[in-house]
């Protein structure tokens, strides 16, 4: 392989993370524009979603799934695209309930009361995960290490599309990502841009009070922001368990990092900035991955995480006028 | 306000009372010789030394440190490369506590004089960073930490005619106790001295603390580097206790909240509080939840490899349940303190 080819293919590995990456960090950022709260439980919501797709997974019958033979079947596009919906859902309604049941009786309460209550929230739904791991399925292992890594199924064929003999690897699952993340992106600006619902939460983030006063159903754009975020966050968990092929209930902490730090790169309350911000962790990641030392990539993603809060806590895009959602 | 009236003191009505109910694990295993008490308690203490730390910080100053972890460690392990006998200090049990205290102290200064201007949730969050890079570090210079393996053998305590080993766990617990009274000693003279009360000032409303000339960057550091300190001498002694560093893994996020539990449950600000949190939540941790576990597995039940009939499975739970409901109800802990009554 070639100096060029290396960096290729640490491009393509470092875009394909930080697409998933941009997808977690969306839901941190539309939380923090509407409520002002480092949703600490995000990134365990997103491990819950890794569990839900590897329990349908399972349900689904493995064998009939996992046979090589049947790879490369469109059947398999749509089950990608159920996973990613049915995660997506399950997410969205997670975090809308617990907005409900813990974040809402706490919202005029001091900032960091919200962040410990979210912390809280967070180890809750790690146990689950735990839980959920030790579940007496074939998938899981039968229950006998419920914290022990879970094997998800290659779902997509592994063929090389740039040629079998092409040095840099592209694979279906690189394009899946993008197949998947890209349009959801689009959406999602065209909702918050276009839609009544959309036009709401801006003026929400911008001013609670006023938005309120002009007759917007303030609680119902809180509960749709999480329901947006948590369904982000289940899609994303959907491409992750898929591209790294293996699931932990510890695995949200350092997704969430990784996200949450994007989203601060990127301007936190920005939500192009979020997108912007996760393709570049990712890519500092690979690069890292390549460069440096793969054990010391935590350290530079933690690093660059602390100096962007000291020497520019508005990050990239979040200057002036910032648009929150 | 009785603030300055109580400008120096000993101990309080209630310091005292949980200090002696500690005094008398002990005599618990004298009864019930099966409970072995006394080894894990002095595993509270070293905890209860760290929530004290963690206390000045968020109970005091109203910082969120979500990485107080990273000093315990950085104080286990400069205890243990000042006293093991791989490396060429050898300062001894007092010299290597003491210093780690000091080099915990440096190392807050450090992290809080770029960061301590950032607003209360960032700063939270740059401390959970840093609480990451520094378990990364330790664990990734291995040529001076050793790795995954840790620093060991390390020495237990060392007392004219009094010998510290895993025989004499009775004695080993009542030095560390004795310790821990110190610390609490410090820590309400330190409470009502000139700096605790700035730190009040801080915490209450920063802008009024200033126009009272006190310069709040300043006092935050020091509360910092006050509670990084207590943080790191709470490492050393965990370090000696285990006779090993341990590896940085053992330093690991859960170790901060569980800290944080501990000061959040007990009543934030509240020394006594504190103390009390430390038994609670360290006792079930370390007494309870294992009793459970041999209590269930002589039962037949706990071995069956189900998820669900392990206690030890139940701790983020109870972690996490402990921090929702105390911010949902409770928000300044068991233990109110002045802070409530002040208004």
């Amino acid at each position: 392989m070639t100096e060029t080819e290396v960096f290729m293919q640490q491009v393509i590995y470092g875009l394909s993370n930080g697409m998933i990456i941009a997808l977690v960090a969306l839901g941190y950022t539309m939380v923090y524009g509407i409520v002002e709260l480092i949703n600490f439980a995000h990134g365990d919501v997103f491990t819950l979603g890794g569990f839900l797709t590897l329990t349908i997974v399972g349900a689904l019958g493995a064998a009939a799934i996992i046979d090589p033979a049947n790879l490369g079947d469109s059947s398999h596009w749509l089950l990608l695209f159920a996973l990613v919906i049915g995660a997506g859902i399950f997410c969205g309604g997670l975090n809308v309930a617990i907005d409900r049941v813990v974040y809402k009786p706490l919202r005029r309460a001091p900032k960091l009361t919200q962040l410990v209550a979210a912390i809280g929230v967070s180890f809750i739904l790690v146990n689950l995960a735990l839980f959920w791991g030790g579940a007496p399925m074939e998938v899981f292992g039968g229950g006998n290490a419920a914290a022990a890594s879970k094997d998800f199924p290659e779902l997509l064929e592994g063929r090389n599309l740039l040629g079998e003999d092409s040095n840099v690897v592209l694979r279906l699952e690189d394009v899946s990502i993008f197949i998947i993340t890209i349009p959801l992106m689009i959406a999602l600006t065209v909702f918050v841009k276009a839609t009544r619902l959309g036009r709401g939460m801006r003026a929400t983030a911008q001013n609670p009070v006023a938005a309120k006063l002009m007759g917007i159903d303030t609680d119902r754009v809180i509960a749709a922001t999480f329901m947006i975020g948590g369904f982000l966050g289940g899609a994303a968990s959907v491409m992750w368990s898929l591209y790294n092929n293996t699931i932990s209930f510890q695995m949200g902490f350092r997704a969430g990092m990784d996200a949450f730090t994007a989203a601060v790169l990127g301007g936190i309350g920005s939500m192009p900035g979020a997108m912007v911000g996760g393709v570049l962790i990712g890519l500092i990641r690979a690069m890292s991955d390549q460069y440096i030392e793969t054990r010391w990539t935590n350290v530079v993603v933690f690093g660059v995480l602390i100096l962007i809060l000291i020497f520019r806590p508005s990050g990239l895009l979040g200057l002036k006028q910032r648009e929150k959602v | 306000m009785k603030l300055a009236s109580a400008r120096f003191a000993l101990f309080s009505l209630g310091q005292l009372l949980v200090l002696g109910g500690l005094a008398l694990l002990p005599v618990v295993d004298l009864v019930f010789p099966s409970l072995q008490f006394a080894a894990p308690s002095r595993t509270v203490i070293v905890f209860a030394i760290m929530a004290l730390g963690l206390n000045i910080v968020v109970g005091w100053t109203g910082l969120l440190n979500l990485g107080i972890a990273a000093f315990t460690a950085l104080g286990a392990y400069a205890f243990g490369i000042l006293t093991c006998e791989i490396y060429p200090f050898q300062v001894g049990f007092w010299w290597g506590v003491l210093l780690a205290g000091a080099f915990g102290a440096f190392a807050g200064w450090l992290l809080g004089a770029p960061t301590l201007r950032l607003r209360g949730d960032y700063l939270a969050i740059v401390t959970l960073g840093f609480g990451e890079i520094v378990q990364d570090a330790l664990k990734n210079l291995e040529a001076v930490t050793k790795g995954t393996q840790g620093i060991n053998p390390l020495p237990a305590p060392t007392l004219p005619g009094l010998q510290f080993s895993s025989e004499t766990h009775v004695r080993w617990f009542y030095l560390y106790l004795a310790i821990l009274a110190v610390v609490v000693f410090l820590c309400r003279n330190l409470e009502f001295s000139r700096l605790g009360r700035q730190w009040f000032a801080v915490r209450e409303d920063e802008l009024a603390a200033r126009c009272m000339a006190i310069e709040p960057d300043k006092a935050k550091l020091k509360a910092f580097a006050a509670g990084a300190a207590l943080a790191a001498v709470s490492g050393a002694l965990g370090a000696s206790l285990l006779s090993s560093t341990g590896e940085p893994g053992n330093y690991d996020f859960q170790v901060s909240i569980l800290a944080l539990c501990i000061v959040i449950v007990g009543g934030i600000g509240s020394i006594t509080g504190v103390l009390i949190g430390s038994i609670v939540m360290v006792g079930l941790n370390v007494i309870l939840l294992p009793l459970l576990t041999q209590t269930l597995q002589r039962n037949g039940i706990g071995s069956t490899g189900n998820v669900l009939t392990s206690p030890d499975n139940y701790k983020y739970l109870l972690f996490g349940l402990a921090l929702v409901l105390m911010m949902r109800y409770r928000p300044d802990g068991i233990i109110q303190t002045r802070k409530a009554t002040r208004k």
